[in-house]
């Protein structure tokens, strides 16, 4: 049997569709089979309502008089796109503001928008013989623009990766908090209510559909940007008016140690078509899997630590190696519920019909990383390969004649085999001296947990490391944890002076 | 029940030079647990768990010694006009304050607070504060 979209429709306006949310639906069809399910249901409501960084809006404001062409614009000090005409504006959600002693950015302005409050609007431009205006400053609701077209390039990622830190240092990420040493796993993402997790074939989730955007309708645009639904995450650009928005489903967020963010509530109505469609919405938490990343890992790849499903992660903990750890949402399922919820009610009340993509979305297509073509310095580019080192049984009287021979601050220390076993400084050789003669060999003074990195290290990495450390040299060490160079600060200060003089 | 305690050690018998949790322990026989102490050369300040019976005794004795006490009950206030149930504080917290009930709104078990402060920077929505 197969449904059509004029019989749903059809039911839709005279109030007889039968609509379910995504969290009820794997329920209905474990009791009435597949068959039976797409008998019952018309609809089924997806939600979610988490982090969306990639959100924004575009408005018009009307032309002043005299009139201005806007170059550059700001909205309560957010700086917002003004190459596009000359009272127009897009305003990104994680844009901050210039001069706000607390973190304050363009997800804020929009809340603030949404919930009927005023914002500055401060303008300034050249002037033009058609435009002869130089600056504005004005204050603006939501009601006095011509349009507050909301365009998120990407929502609503089909899943997300779970984040953990195996370093032993606190990490502030966009994935929030992550303690050190796997102390915890963050993860983002409504499992089973998640929009893109109940059609991940994009059979009826394309172009043109109509969904809930913040308590508004919207619509699908199309892909989202980064869309990569070939491995699992797909994502959607998505559009609709900010002045039909409500404050309950667009919340601005500040990710501590990282900056701001926008939570945005989007929902999707899901058409029973026909049973490929009855089984795509009966997914279940257990059902979408998804990994723990290291975010200590500070590179594009990052190394999975566990594969785990949603019913794992909202469990409260999971298990990494032999270790339980606990587990923080940072997507609210209790707002993607509300999502859905709504969004049932809408259509079960006849406010809004659903409609099938204008244009398909690839399923398969998979996102690319970025074509660098110049090279990214490494440690091996800069480090100095003439080591001096010292063993650890010697004295330190011969570390402080081979410091001072050398004119160097650190000395990497090595065990019989050659391979680091710690490192000492001027300062520790100063220190050993001062207070106390008892101490005499290199390995009472010398620190044993080593900072290092190798050489294919990226530089910024490494500098981030002597930052980070408040340290001025780092032994460069191979896979068998032998030294085959040192990297100091003077080293960096070379490349900073040659190829990236500014 | 948890009891903040503040005590000055500027001067030489000030309450901050002298042992006061040995010595309330060894007179009353409670048992105090003191889950936080931050203690400089001026001030100090420390956050002490004694049962609920006995925690009327424990404060007198220590008033008597010049320490001032406040009993922590709301240590983490939660503005539910800013929370959205997203749970980050969750994972964070070393005393597990924070859980979801059944309809997974975020639950606070304040009595269990240190005061260790890590929920107030992780939450995403300013939501989480200190009681002062």
């Amino acid at each position: 049997m197969e449904k059509s979209l004029d019989l749903i429709n059809a039911r839709i306006r005279d109030g007889t569709a039968r609509v379910v949310t995504a969290e009820e639906m794997p329920g209905i069809v474990d009791e009435l089979g597949e068959e039976g399910a797409l008998a019952e249901v018309d609809v089924v409501t997806t939600g979610t309502f988490g982090a969306m960084c990639s959100s924004g809006a575009f408005f018009n404001f009307g032309h002043a008089d005299p009139p201005i062409r806007m170059e550059r614009v700001w909205l309560n000090d957010v700086e917002a796109y003004a190459g596009i005409a000359a009272v127009d504006a897009y305003l990104g959600a994680t844009q901050e503001a210039e001069s706000k002693d607390h973190l304050y950015g363009g997800a804020h302005v929009l809340e603030e928008l949404v919930a009927g409050g005023t914002v500055e609007l401060r303008a300034t431009s050249r002037g033009t013989d058609c435009y002869p205006r130089r600056s504005i400053t004005t204050e603006l609701l939501l009601e006095d623009m011509n349009q507050a077209i909301m365009v998120n390039p990407r929502n609503s990622y089909q899943r997300y990766n779970a984040a953990a830190n195996t370093t032993d240092r606190t990490l502030n990420t966009y994935m929030g908090t992550l303690l050190p040493r796997c102390g915890n796993v963050s993860y983002s993402g409504a499992g089973t209510l998640s929009p893109l997790a109940n059609d991940p074939g994009f059979r009826v989730i394309g172009s043109g559909i109509p969904i809930f955007l913040a308590g508004a309708k919207g619509m699908v645009v199309g892909e989202g940007t980064q869309h990569s639904a070939g491995g699992g995450f797909g994502t959607l650009m998505v559009t609709g008016d900010m002045k039909a928005m409500r404050q309950e489903f667009l919340r601005a967020a500040v990710m501590n140690g990282y900056g701001v963010t926008l939570y945005v509530g989007v929902g999707i109505p899901i058409p029973v078509l026909d049973t490929g469609i009855v089984r795509s919405t009966a997914v279940r938490d257990g059902d979408i899997l998804t990994d723990i990343i290291d975010y200590g890992t500070p590179r594009r790849d990052r190394p999975s630590l566990a594969r785990v499903s949603y019913a794992d992660l909202r469990s409260g903990s999971v298990e990494i190696g032999s270790e339980t750890v606990r587990t923080s949402s940072l997507s609210s399922y209790r707002q993607a519920r509300a999502v859905a919820t709504e969004l049932k009610d809408w259509i079960e009340r006849g406010k809004m019909e659903l409609a099938l993509p204008t244009r398909r979305i690839d399923p398969a297509k998979r996102s690319k990383p970025m074509r660098e073509t110049a090279v990214t310095p490494r440690v091996r580019d800069i480090m100095n390969r003439q080591v001096i080192s010292i063993t650890e049984d010697e004295e330190i009287r011969v570390a402080a004649k081979r410091l001072l021979k050398d004119e160097t601050n650190h000395l990497p220390v090595l065990d019989g085999n050659g391979t680091l076993v710690g490192i000492i400084t001027t300062y520790d050789v100063s220190k050993a001296v001062v207070t106390d003669g008892r101490l005499r060999q290199v390995k009472d003074i010398m620190t044993r947990k080593v900072i290092k990195t190798t050489p294919d290290e990226p530089v910024d990495i490494a500098a981030q490391k002597l930052e980070r450390n408040n340290i001025s040299a780092l032994p460069v060490v191979d896979a068998t944890n032998r030294v085959v160079g040192i990297l100091s600060a003077i080293d960096l200060g070379k490349l900073f002076g040659g190829r990236r003089r500014r | 029940m948890k009891l903040l305690l503040a005590f000055s050690r500027r001067g030489q018998h000030d309450p901050g030079r002298e042992p006061v949790i040995a010595r309330v322990v060894k007179e009353t026989g409670v048992l105090v647990n003191v889950e936080k102490a931050n203690i400089d050369s001026m001030a100090g300040e420390m956050l002490i768990d004694v049962p609920d019976a006995d925690a009327a005794l424990v404060r007198q004795r220590l008033e008597e010694m010049g320490v001032t006490v406040r009993v922590m009950e709301n240590a983490i206030a939660r503005d539910e006009a800013e929370c959205v149930d997203c749970g980050a504080c969750i994972s964070v917290c070393p005393q597990e304050v924070f859980s979801f009930d059944e309809e997974w709104r975020i639950r606070v078990s304040s009595e269990r607070c240190v005061l260790c402060g890590k929920c107030i920077q992780a939450c995403p929505h300013g939501a989480l504060s200190q009681q002062g």
